[in-house]
């Protein structure tokens, strides 16, 4: 083979999504030289696909929002599982990351006022995110783009050369996370388009790899979504936290089967859309839980009230939290009262002229005129949960956004954890890829000033490369789609909305077999842009997050937020006090819990106690009070 | 009702910079899907090794843009049930770019062109948060902003779709609506930027054809709210001093 071609950066950011982008900006301006490298082209990141807003407590819209009600809002969202310390980071910054998009050249909707309009969302007490029609993340990516675009032609007018200082590598994958000494020395992969392997030496990398949705059947995420972020950090030693939370958005299409999964924004129901059943009846009155039952209407004409009047008024049940609605959609339809391909009804058209719909939710217009030949302003779509996000991730610390136990090491985005607790608010994820990946990218250059280079051995490099090899050295192994979609039944079927611990249990199984199944699945064909061979290695990420997940909702014997068991179907607040934590011991991966860090005196007085009470022990509370 | 299979016949082009043709199979096709749809059950039970560029599947990433039947189009946006029963679906990589395997090609001339259009150049007295802007005001450079850069439109536009030599000197109408969105932002301080899309960019170049905005995916009128508006504008800045004067006037005094 050719001479092994080698790169030498200060930082690489392994993703092009809003959180990778974010950092690369950060560690830029900090005078840093940063590669971004992303699997697809520049631009295409599954950010794009975003679709109601970003959530920032601007006060455009309400001037009684403040980031202390923002990261109430979240706590709650979240059941209070979220690292407190991130919550509170996310709600204080949202605010400036999101004003800071506009002197870069994004162009939001405005108010009357010619401030950023801001709508309401499921879980956030006030009109909070920020948008473009429901193209938000387009918006998002768009302006960072440029913003980058902006920084290279800075480059190009000072170093003669646009891309001294950022460089983009798009179309590669990264397989591994390099070390020397216990610390990042670099990153190691190939290019998608001629196989090529490529080696990366930097003392510090950050992740921002996005989410895991590939490895569920019906999903909203793009086919980037297999984990790859997750699994390197565990491969290089790293932890995850709360793998077992997995966010199943309420509506995603159900028909027709070829674009089941995809996401019908939460908007629809901000909007003014409610959600029926066969039988026409507005059935999330008959859902609404005990802890939000001040919050939320229980009957319909408050609920219709609220939309003109938020403040004598509870609001809709349809805007409960995604979790909530998600477990209500799959009881209507277990129970026989579900559409005819297995949903509910989501209608706006009752409820909206038809000219409103088309403004307020244009690409939602779109998407079903012309993927399912329905007219939304005539007829109500057909809804049904479908994987969206990962709660769980990259331990980090809240601060840096370092990974715990990797020095060198940052996340940043979908594949950081804790910031969400056990389920997120709409709007909250592009908020945080804006103020954590900034973070990371600061945490990397202050981690660089401190520590310096860290060559890479050829031993590792050897290492590496052997294990990018193996699919194309296997011998009569088995094509690797069908393994694919074997996984992604197991995890529908085993691990999804609703779990039990036997099948949990079976599911762990199922994931050993196919792990030593892949163990042997063969690329055909030549290096050269081989989807395959994409495939093939891709595959081992998302057994490993797999197993993961599986392995920490076998072990979280409750239901809250995204995970919920049918045999511990209630909330409880022991289990509160403790994070999953998985860690990869070369074989097969081990879960352990640890303690979360408790609220300090300040966060905790932001609450009612009579609210703490529905989620803390009694002891937590009187150590907290009289710990002040 | 359930999702009714058939077979379908596609004809496929193969193959890399140096060389390649067109390959016929049959595959199956189930009620409601896309042209991607049948592609990846191509790649997943006959050809694994089959290269085609998608992340989406939902027309908002611009990443699977080929031609269909000879038509710049998004491979998931793409319904089967539009093509007659029986009949051979050709697809071919976007014509305009270098292919480098399959249906996959060398789109770089776009990330070229983007970098040569200065930046939005915001108001240096304004701080974060201070911005004011009517959405009136906006909505012009929104319609530009919506576009998802699938580049249909460059692969399209006759000035540079057989003739390499033209691209060194246009940057084609993806640009034309970036330089117009830039220049209808009511806080973008950046002047003359009609004229050097008319001077640099080769703006020029382009005969009104409409192309473009025929095969727009997000129905962005590049032509009709971009191209057009500009070269009026251009025009008059360049050749009619006394009515660009006239308009300076008439704003001093509050009339426009
Ligand atoms: C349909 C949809 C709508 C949504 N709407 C909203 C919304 O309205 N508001 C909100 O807040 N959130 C929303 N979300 C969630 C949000 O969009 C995502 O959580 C977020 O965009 C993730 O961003 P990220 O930067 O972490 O990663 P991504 O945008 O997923 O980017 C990941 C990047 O990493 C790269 N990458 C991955 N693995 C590798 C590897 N091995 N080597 C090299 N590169 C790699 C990818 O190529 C990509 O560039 C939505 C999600 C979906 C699916
Ligand atoms: S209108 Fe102009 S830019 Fe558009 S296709 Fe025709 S010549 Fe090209
Ligand atoms: S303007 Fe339209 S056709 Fe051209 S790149 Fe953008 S979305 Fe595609
Ligand atoms: S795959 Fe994104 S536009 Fe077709």
């Amino acid at each position: 083979m050719s001479e092994l071609e080698r790169h030498s950066y200060d930082v690489v950011v392994i993703g092009a999504g809003g959180a990778g982008l974010r950092a690369a900006v950060e560690a830029r301006e900090a005078g840093l030289r940063v590669a971004i490298i992303c699997k697809s082209l520049f631009g295409k990141a599954h950010t794009v696909m975003a679709e109601g807003g970003v959530a920032a407590s601007m006060g455009n819209v309400n001037s009684s929002d403040n980031w202390q009600v923002h990261f109430r809002d979240t706590m709650r969202g979240g059941k209070f599982l979220n690292h407190w310390r991130m919550a509170e980071l996310h709600a204080k910054e949202a605010p400036d990351r999101v004003w800071e998009l506009e002197t870069w050249g994004a162009l939001f909707d405005r108010t009357k006022e010619g401030k950023i309009s801001q709508r309401n969302f499921g879980g956030h007490e006030y009109p909070r995110l920020a948008h473009v029609g429901d193209r938000t993340g387009l918006e998002l990516i768009r302006t960072m783009q440029q913003k980058i675009v902006a920084l290279q032609q800075e480059d190009a007018r000072n170093h003669g050369d646009a891309e001294s200082h950022i460089k983009v590598f798009a179309e590669l994958t990264i397989t591994e996370i390099l070390k020397e000494g216990g610390k990042v020395s670099g990153a190691y992969g190939y290019w998608r388009e001629t196989g090529n392997e490529v080696l990366f030496e930097a003392p510090a990398v950050v992740l921002a790899t996005g989410g895991i949705g590939k490895t569920f059947k019906v999903t909203s995420n793009s086919w980037e979504g297999t984990g790859d972020g997750h699994a390197l950090a565990l491969k290089a030693g790293g932890h995850l936290v709360d793998m077992e939370f997995v966010q199943f958005h309420p509506t995603g299409m159900v028909w027709p089967p070829s674009v089941r999964g995809l996401l019908v924004t939460e908007s629809v129901r901000g909007d003014g859309g409610v959600l029926t059943n066969s039988e026409g009846k507005r059935f999330m009155f008959d859902y609404i839980p005990e802890v939000f039952k001040d919050k939320y209407a229980d009957n319909e004409a408050e609920a219709d009230r609220w939309y003109g009047d938020q403040t004598n008024n509870r609001r809709p049940p349809e805007l409960l939290p995604r979790d909530e609605v998600a477990r209500a959609i799959n009881s209507e339809v277990k129970a026989g009262r579900g559409s005819p391909h297995g949903g509910v009804f989501l209608d706006v058209s009752k409820r909206l002229p038809a000219d409103v719909i088309k403004k307020k939710l244009p690409s939602m217009w779109h998407q079903f005129k012309e993927l399912a030949d329905v007219d939304i302003t005539e007829t109500a779509m057909e809804v049904g949960p479908t994987c969206h996000y990962v709660m769980g991730g990259i331990e980090v610390e809240p601060d840096t956004a370092a990974a715990v136990g990797v020095p060198g090491l940052f996340a940043a985005g979908e594949v950081a954890g804790g910031m969400h607790g056990s389920n997120r608010l709409g709007g909250n994820s592009l908020s945080d890829l804006l103020v954590f990946g900034r973070r990371a990218g600061a945490g990397a250059a202050a981690y660089i000033k401190a520590s310096g280079k860290n060559p890479v051995s050829e031993a590792s490099v050897r290492g590496a490369s052997e294990r990018l090899n193996a699919p194309f050295t296997r011998v009569g192994g088995e094509n690797p789609y069908t393994i694919h979609q074997e996984l992604q039944q197991t995890s529908n079927d085993l691990v999804g909305i609703i779990r039990t611990g036997k099948e949990l249990e079976e599911a762990i199984v199922k994931l050993a077999q196919l792990r030593s199944r892949v163990s042997t699945a063969k690329a055909e064909g030549g290096r050269a842009f081989n989807p395959g061979f994409h495939l093939a290695i891709d595959l081992d990420n998302m057994l490993l997050v797999s197993e993961c997940i599986a392995r920490s909702a076998l072990q979280r014997e409750e239901s809250r937020g995204g995970h919920t068991r049918d045999d511990f179907p209630a909330m409880n607040p022991e289990w509160r006090q403790v994070n999953s934590i998985s860690a990869w011991n070369g074989k097969s991966v081990d879960v352990i819990q640890q303690k979360l860090p408790s609220l300090p005196k300040e966060l905790f007085d932001l609450f009612e106690l009579d609210e703490l009470k529905k989620y803390l022990t009694p002891a937590e509370i009187t150590s907290v009070k009289g710990g002040a | 009702m359930s999702a009714a299979e058939k077979m379908v016949k596609l004809r496929i082009w193969r193959g890399d910079a140096k060389d390649g043709a067109l390959q016929d199979v049959e595959v199956e096709a189930n009620e409601g899907e896309v042209v991607l749809d049948v592609i990846h059950r191509v790649q997943a039970t006959q050809m694994s090794d089959l290269a085609v560029r998608w992340n989406c599947k939902a027309g908002k990433c611009g990443s699977c843009s080929m031609e269909i039947n000879g038509k710049p189009r998004l491979a998931c946006m793409t319904r089967m049930n539009m093509f007659e029963e029986g009949e051979t679906i050709t697809v071919t990589p976007l014509r305009a770019f270098p292919v480098i395997r399959d249906l996959v090609t060398d789109v770089s001339f776009n990330y070229k062109k983007a970098m040569e259009i200065p930046a939005f150049a915001g108001p240096t007295d304004l701080k974060p948060g201070e911005y004011r802007m009517q959405q009136v005001d906006v909505e012009r450079s929104q319609e530009f902003r919506k576009c998802i850069e699938c580049f249909l439109c460059q692969d399209t536009c006759h000035v540079i779709r057989d003739h390499e030599e033209n691209k060194k000197s246009f940057a084609g109408p993806r640009f034309f609506i970036r330089i117009a969105e830039l220049d209808m932002h009511p806080l973008d301080t950046l002047r003359n930027r009609k004229k050097t899309a008319q001077e640099e960019h080769g703006l020029g170049m382009c005969n009104i054809t409409k192309c473009c905005t025929e095969v727009c995916p997000e129905h962005i009128r590049i032509t009709d709210n971009a191209i057009i508006p500009m070269k009026e504008r251009v025009v008059d800045e360049k050749y009619d001093p006394i009515r660009w004067l006239g308009s300076k006037i008439r704003k001093r005094e509050g009339i426009n």
